[in-house]
């Protein structure tokens, strides 16, 4: 099972505490958790990514094991601690200050 | 007794005020949302317990929030959670608002002119406002941004584009510093196939056949910002309104002027008359008094506050041209807020009460169609629509 932890305002949203989990095919990739984490939570679908060109929105970003996996291609296989769920997926809402 | 239900969108929520008829003890519910900007909330006239609401924000997107019991509780139409994981999602996507690009109706118009005059491609970034049908509960029309009205016929599970409407030479529309968006549809109550829009900065539009095909109805207004003062595209229009008795009257406050047209639109001519300046956002009409219609002058287009820091409504009981202004319960000094142009709202009791809200957070009732004014609450975030149901 893959973890994902959602920003705020998405687990509201998707009426989740904590992680979620999901269980996605092999190889998981990037797109891959989004695709199950649209399928289990369809009320998520447009808030991370464009409905039409499925383009990550501009102010939401990816990590992983300390990586920023915001821009790489859907088919980008996870990092194998996150593919094996020792570590979590980040789905993370930039910085906004003022 | 009657009850009234006021909905207010603001930067951070939305919230629920409501009172009895006598609109003088207020009870206050939310935030719904909280941390989201609401930028419009209305009930449906043929259901008042259907309410539509309008979630977005910069990181996440659009979400349509629908609401059958009065705003007590909220679901977002067709994006359920599913039983199963493993079940196929439901065919709704209430937040998917795709143009229509198809040969037979979209165009295929792809492109509006952009701030430095060249063309840009028409993307999706909010919902400004939603009309629900005026007979149907499950029909709602919303105005977009980038400007276009879409139609849901499912309660707000899916939403289609009336393309027709960017034909009316969409290719002319050029956003203004807000944004372009199309911000005010009025349904005929008279006839349900004709419906006026607004779209800053591009104009007011027309249809009489259910919003297959449009046209631009712009003659008579004036704008010195733009190279060709009357020409038919490129007006700011900030907000039209009419009165259900007679439809074919629609006021307008455009960016500055104070406008009226008797012929649903073909031709406008300016009612400005004595105000201190014609420069505002909303425009509003007396439930009861065809001829009576509400405005708040603001100072200028480069500052968005009251003339003299007094926040004063002004009325026109001559349908424009002679206004009073509207001072008893307003502050009438160091008062530097704004009235955005959906943030005022009438509802249908006798005397009639009208309602704004301000960009410092404060919801003013006047239970006297203007006479006297009371702030229900005064400490929200910064209002940006207002909208209000009679409930017999």
């Amino acid at each position: 099972m893959i973890r994902v932890v959602l920003p705020f305002h998405l687990r509201t949203l998707a009426q989740v505490d904590g992680e979620v989990t999901l269980d996605v095919p092999r190889p998981a990739t990037l797109g891959g958790v989004l695709d199950a984490l649209e399928a289990k939570h369809p009320v998520l679908r447009g808030t991370i990514r464009d409905h039409g060109t499925l383009r990550r929105r501009d102010f939401v970003r990816f990590f992983a094991c300390e990586q920023d996996l915001s821009l790489e291609p859907p088919d980008s296989p996870l990092p194998e601690p996150v593919a094996a769920g020792r570590e979590p997926f980040l789905v993370v809402g930039a910085i906004a200050g003022g | 007794m009657s009850t009234i239900r006021v909905l207010v969108g603001t930067r951070k929520g939305a919230f629920i005020l409501t009172s009895d008829g006598k609109r003088g003890k207020w009870s206050v519910a939310g935030p719904h949302f909280a941390g989201w900007e609401i930028y419009h909330m209305k009930g449906s006239p043929a259901d008042p317990s259907r309410l539509f609401a309008s979630q977005s924000s910069s990181w996440f997107g659009q979400i349509i929030q629908r609401s059958d019991d009065g705003g007590m509780t909220w679901t977002i139409p067709g994006g359920e959670k599913l039983p199963s994981p493993y079940d196929p999602p439901s065919p709704g996507a209430s937040n998917r608002f795709i143009y229509d690009t198809s040969p037979e109706t979209g165009k295929p118009l792809t492109t509006h002119l952009w701030y430095d005059g060249t063309q840009h491609p028409w993307e999706f970034k909010r919902v400004w406002h939603l009309e629900p049908s005026l007979t149907d509960p499950e029909t709602a029309y919303a105005g977009v941004e980038d400007a276009a009205l879409f139609k849901t016929t499912d309660g707000g599970k899916t939403w289609h584009e009336l393309a027709g409407l960017r034909a009316a030479r969409g290719e002319q529309w050029q956003p203004g510093a807000g944004g372009l968006g199309l911000h005010t549809i009025l349904i005929d109550p008279s006839n349900p196939d004709r419906l006026y829009i607004a779209i800053s900065a591009a104009g007011a539009f027309r249809t009489d056949d259910g919003g297959k095909t449009w046209k631009p109805i712009n003659r008579g207004l004036k704008s010195q910002y733009i190279p060709d003062p009357d020409a038919e595209i490129g007006h700011c229009v900030h907000r039209i309104a009419l009165h259900p008795s007679r439809p074919g009257t629609v006021f307008m406050q455009k960016h500055w002027d104070i406008m009226r047209t008797d012929n649903a639109g073909d031709e406008w001519h300016e009612v400005s008359g004595n105000l201190p300046t014609d420069f505002g956002f909303p425009i509003d009409v007396h439930a009861h008094e065809p001829e009576t219609i509400y405005v708040v002058p603001i100072k200028s287009d480069s500052e968005h506050f009251p003339p003299e820091g007094k926040l004063r409504v002004y009325r026109s009981r001559s349908g424009g041209n002679e206004w009073e202004p509207l001072t008893k319960g307003l502050p009438q000094s160091d008062c530097y807020v704004n009235v955005l142009r959906d943030a005022m709202a009438v509802d249908t009791l006798d005397p009639c009460g009208i309602y704004f809200g301000t960009t410092g957070g404060q919801v003013y009732c006047s239970p006297n169609g203007g006479d006297s004014w009371e702030a229900i609450v005064r400490d929200l975030p910064a209002v940006l629509s207002v909208e209000v149901q009679t409930i017999p």
